[in-house]
């Protein structure tokens, strides 16, 4: 299994974090993992984008990613900005925070909505809805390898108390709803 | 664990307790020491962080340091080690066993912050053993190994890791850590009493007087014997840390898959990687390619590399550095070993991506080089666009 992931979303979204927490889980079902984040300045509000590998042997290569297996879009303003499907290979999926189901014929789609997820479990700050744990939870389901329990112990680690439990509970809501 | 090449180095600094750490941010290699400084800060690390306003004093500090009998560690980028460098030179001169990771960056201008490895490079005349690591869990084993090398009775020079801009730096990918007991037995606590320089209130005496012609030429060759046995010492230092880490280390350099090779390609760093897998692939399609990774650049294992690849008709080297007016840097040293033709190609030059298509194009490129009969006189820019 050699599966690379890019992520679209924008700066303050922490779309990062949600890489690294993917390759956590992946770690935790004895797969290798790399999270490469974007080279260079981030502003906050911009779109940006990270991305991640998911092996089952050790990672070697260091290059960018440039055909992706998986596209998660962060933001459902940026379906149909051109870059996010930009190299996605024949055949490989998406993955949309919407509320809708957007049309999208080219590639499998799969719809979760992130946003609505996220302000339920109180995942808001300064007017923002967080949805990096629930875009964790959607893209775990599509890659098929990672348990619930390895997603509760990834989101744990990072945040304690309440708002570790808040976000568990919209991570496993996204795992289960993604569609 | 999954830690950035940033975090492993921190990581491996705290396992091989250093007592001092003298530093100054610097894009891309500010999350090493902030990371260092959060470990002291909650206790637990036990070393004083010294904050200091410039790269020069950083290096002047660990200097100072080690001068006590402390263990010192400092990082630093691109300017922030062009401002160092009177006192990195110092350091390597005067025989202090600190220990340093460069985050390989461009020098200005233009402005840039990615990733290029002339500015480590530029330091190799300062009597620093020099690394360059090509994975997150390098930069861990490296940080640690880096000390014993340095504080070697037979070395007793600093040691400098390079670490790609954000490749390396920024990616995070799985690292194992070793046991606190298990460094400790690898990494005994230094001893003041064989630095060449040791301040020691109970015997005063001076250093640092003017030393006439008549002397000079003899310090310069203790540092040269120095390096002569540091090959031996850095092997060593390699073999027995992949026994108590029970994963294979590379010191001075990497043979991948030359030994029946046709082409070789020469690099160094995170990208190494991209290569490995590039020479899998053109193995798939039957071309007999091979690669040797440098780990260390210095001392320089050329007469080692030309016993592993003397007999290889066309070696490509890729240099992801310049020096005006001579060429890729080490393309060009390793040339002087060699006796075939060696075809060196400058490639990623200012953060220029490089990917496993780049490296299958730079072997092949070479291939076909030597079957036209080309000879090596002219360097290649790889992807080199033109300028309007």
């Amino acid at each position: 299994m050699f599966v690379e992931i890019r992520l679209h979303g924008r700066g303050g979204q922490g779309i990062v974090t949600a890489a690294e927490m993917v390759i956590e889980a992946v770690t935790l079902q004895d797969y290798y993992g790399q999270s490469i984040p974007i080279f260079g300045a981030e502003r906050r509000g911009a779109p940006v984008t990270s991305s991640a590998r998911v092996s089952d042997r050790p990672i070697r290569r260091h290059s960018q990613i440039y055909n992706p297996d998986i596209v998660a879009i962060f933001d459902p303003l940026f379906v149909y900005r051109q870059e996010v499907m930009a190299g996605l290979k024949e055949g490989g999926s998406i993955i949309v925070n919407h509320k809708q189901r957007p049309d999208i014929q080219k590639f499998k789609l799969f719809v979760v909505d992130a946003t609505r997820i996220a302000m339920e479990n109180g995942l808001v700050v300064a007017g923002w809805a967080v949805v990096n744990t629930a875009m964790l939870g959607a893209i775990s389901k599509i890659l098929g390898i990672v348990s619930k329990e390895s997603l509760e112990k990834v989101v744990r680690k990072r945040w304690g108390g309440d708002l570790g439990e808040r976000n568990i509970r919209a991570t496993l809501q996204a795992f289960e709803e993604v569609s | 664990m999954i830690l950035t090449g940033n975090h492993a180095v921190s990581y491996g600094v705290k396992a091989a307790r250093a007592e001092v750490v003298a530093a100054y941010p610097i894009t891309p290699q500010t999350q090493i020491i902030e990371k260092l400084a959060e470990l002291i800060a909650k206790g637990e690390m036990n070393a004083r962080y010294i904050r200091v306003e410039s790269e020069h004093s950083a290096m002047t500090a660990c200097i100072s340091a080690e001068a006590c009998g402390a263990r010192a560690f400092t990082a630093t980028s691109s300017h922030g080690l062009a401002y160092m460098s009177e006192m990195v030179f110092w350091a390597g001169l005067g025989r202090f066993p600190v220990t340093m990771a460069v985050v390989t960056r461009t020098l200005a201008p233009p402005w840039s912050i990615w990733n290029e490895h002339t500015d480590i490079l530029a330091q190799r005349d300062s009597g620093w053993i020099m690394m360059m690591c090509e994975s997150a869990q390098e930069a861990y084993d490296t940080a640690i190994q880096a000390f014993r090398i340095a504080e070697d009775e037979r070395v007793l020079q600093p040691v400098m890791y390079g670490l790609d801009s954000f490749s390396l730096s920024h990616t995070a990918e799985n690292v194992d850590l070793l046991d606190q007991g298990v460094v400790d037995g690898y990494l005994p606590r230094l001893d003041p009493s064989k630095l060449p320089v040791y301040i020691d209130p109970d015997r005063p005496i001076t250093f640092g007087n003017l030393l006439g012609p008549d002397r000079m030429m003899e310090f310069r060759h203790l540092i040269k014997e120095a390096f002569d046995r540091a090959e031996r010492v850095i092997d060593e230092a390699a073999a027995e840390y992949s026994k108590i880490a029970g994963r294979p280390q590379t010191g001075l350099f990497e043979n991948y898959r030359c030994s029946d090779a046709e082409v070789v390609a020469v690099a160094t760093g995170a990208s190494s990687g991209d290569v490995k897998d590039a020479v899998d692939g053109l193995r798939d399609k039957g071309v007999k390619a091979g690669m040797i990774r440098l780990k260390t650049i210095r001392p320089f294992p050329g007469e080692e590399i030309k016993e592993a690849i003397g007999g290889v008709k066309v070696v490509a080297t890729i240099d992801r550095d310049y020096s005006f007016g001579f060429g890729g840097i080490l393309g060009r040293e390793l040339s002087a070993y060699l006796s075939g033709d060696v075809f060196r190609y400058i490639a990623g030059l200012g953060g220029r991506d490089l990917t496993i298509e780049d490296f299958e194009g730079i072997i092949n490129g070479a291939l076909q080089r030597a079957e036209e009969g080309k000879g090596d006189a002219e360097e290649v820019w790889w992807g080199l666009k033109e300028v309007e």
